[in-house]
C-alpha cells in the first residue's frame, strides 16, 4: 500500500524517509555543533566531535542533492492551506529550508578548507579543498555558519510548528500526510 | 579588514612621528624581512608555532648611543596563522586572543640596556587581549651595513615567554602549556 512516490494527496515513502533522515541530521549537527565548541582541550571528544560534524554534514550533502532530484522528478501534494498568504509563506519557508542547509554545508566547507586542507568524511573519503577566496576565511565562513545555523533552526521550528497547528487547530492531514498516514 | 588596517597605519604614524629621531629605522614588514612568530608547548609533547603575518614598526638605534634606542612593534591580531584554519579561528576567538575585540598588540619599549655591541636586555610594555604589562627580554644584533640597493639596514632578534594567564587568556590547554614563546626576528630600513 506505501507507494514509492508522492501523489496529488500524499507523500511517497521516500520523500517520507528523506524528510524525517534530514530533519534528524539538522537538529543533530546544530546540536551536535553547539555542544562541540563548548568543549575544552582535554576533552576526549574535543577532536572527535569536530570530524563527525564534519563527516555527518558532507554526507548530507548527497542527500540534500538527492532531495532536489527527487523533488524535481515527483508531483507535490496539494497544499492543505487556502489562504493566499499563507500558501505565500508556505513557499518562502519550504524555498529557504530547501537552500539554507546547501549554504550552512558551503559555509561549514570553507571554514575548514581556508588552509586548503582536505576534509574527511568518516576518514574513507577526503573531500579537497579550494583555494581560499578571501583572508580569514576561516573567521567569516564561521560567523556566516552559525548565523545560518541559528536562521536554520529557527526556520524548521516554524515550520514544525505550522505543521502541529495544522494537526491540531486545523485537524488537516498536512502532518499525517508527511507520517505516512493520509486518512484522505 | 580594512579598516584594522587603517587604524594600524594610523597607530603607526603617530608612533613614528613621535619617535622620529636621529637615526630611525623602519621595519621592513613591506618586503618581509622580519617575523613575529610563536610557539607553545602541544600536550607537552612537541612544539606548535605559528606566527603573525601582519605587523609594522620602528626603531631608533646609533651604534654610537646605543642606550638611547627605542622600539615600537603593532602587531594586526587577526593576522595569526598556525598552518591551520580551524585552530587559527579557535585562537582567534573569545577562547585566546579575541581578534574582533581586541584588534591590535603592541610593544612600546621603555628602556634599552646594552652589555656589549651586541646584546641587550629591551623592557617594555606590551598589550595583548587588552592587557598591558612590563615585560623584559635579551635581544642581539645580528648586523648592519649597507644594502645593495643604496639603503642602509641593521637586524635584531629577541625571544620572550610570555604567561598567557597574565594576559587574561586562561583557556586550558595543559599543565604543559601555560607560557608562549614570542621570537622577533626585525631587520629595519634607515629612514633618510
Amino acid at each position: 500500500m506505501y507507494k514509492l512516490k508522492n501523489t496529488n494527496k500524499s507523500f511517497g515513502v521516500i520523500a517520507i524517509a528523506i524528510h524525517w533522515i534530514v530533519a534528524l541530521a539538522v537538529f543533530g549537527l546544530f546540536g551536535l555543533g553547539l555542544y562541540m565548541v563548548e568543549l575544552t582541550y582535554y576533552d576526549t571528544w574535543y577532536k572527535g566531535s569536530l570530524d563527525l560534524h564534519k563527516s555527518i554534514g558532507l554526507t548530507l550533502l548527497l542527500l540534500l542533492i538527492f532531495r532536489l532530484v527527487w523533488r524535481v522528478l515527483n508531483v507535490q501534494p496539494i497544499s492543505e492551506s487556502t489562504v493566499n498568504w499563507q500558501k505565500l509563506s508556505v513557499s518562502a519557508v519550504h524555498f529557504l529550508l530547501h537552500l539554507l542547509p546547501f549554504a550552512l554545508l558551503l559555509s561549514g566547507y570553507l571554514i575548514s578548507t581556508a588552509d586548503e586542507r582536505p576534509i574527511e568524511v568518516f576518514g574513507l573519503l577526503s573531500v579537497p579543498a579550494l583555494p581560499p577566496l578571501i583572508d580569514n576565511q576561516e573567521d567569516i565562513a564561521g560567523l556566516v555558519h552559525e548565523t545560518l545555523a541559528w536562521g536554520l533552526i529557527v526556520l524548521a521550528g516554524l515550520h514544525a510548528l505550522a505543521a502541529l497547528k495544522h494537526h491540531f487547530i486545523d485537524k488537516d492531514q498536512t502532518l499525517n500526510r508527511m507520517l505516512g498516514r493520509n486518512k484522505n | 579588514m580594512n579598516k584594522t588596517l587603517a587604524t594600524v597605519a594610523l597607530a603607526l604614524a603617530l608612533t613614528t612621528s613621535a619617535m622620529i629621531n636621529a637615526a630611525d629605522y623602519v621595519i621592513d614588514t613591506k618586503d618581509a624581512h622580519a617575523s613575529i612568530q610563536f610557539k607553545i608547548k602541544h600536550l607537552g609533547y612537541s612544539w606548535l608555532t605559528g606566527r603573525f603575518n601582519k605587523f609594522e614598526g620602528q626603531f631608533s638605534y646609533d651604534e654610537k648611543a646605543p642606550n638611547d634606542a627605542k622600539i615600537a612593534v603593532t602587531i594586526a591580531t587577526k593576522s595569526l596563522d598556525s598552518n591551520h584554519a580551524d585552530r587559527d579561528k579557535h585562537l582567534k576567538s573569545k577562547d585566546f586572543l579575541e581578534v574582533s575585540k581586541f584588534k591590535e598588540a603592541k610593544f612600546v619599549s621603555t628602556k634599552i640596556q646594552f652589555s656589549d655591541d651586541d646584546n641587550a636586555q629591551v623592557e617594555g610594555d606590551f598589550t595583548l587581549h587588552g592587557v598591558t604589562k612590563k615585560i623584559s627580554f635579551p635581544v642581539v644584533k645580528i648586523g648592519e651595513g649597507n644594502d645593495p640597493w643604496g639603503g642602509y639596514r641593521v637586524g635584531f632578534s629577541g625571544n620572550v615567554s610570555l604567561k598567557l594567564a597574565d594576559y587574561g587568556i586562561d583557556y586550558n590547554l595543559g599543565p604543559a602549556s601555560t607560557h608562549v614563546d614570542l621570537s622577533l626576528h626585525i631587520e629595519g630600513i634607515k629612514q633618510k
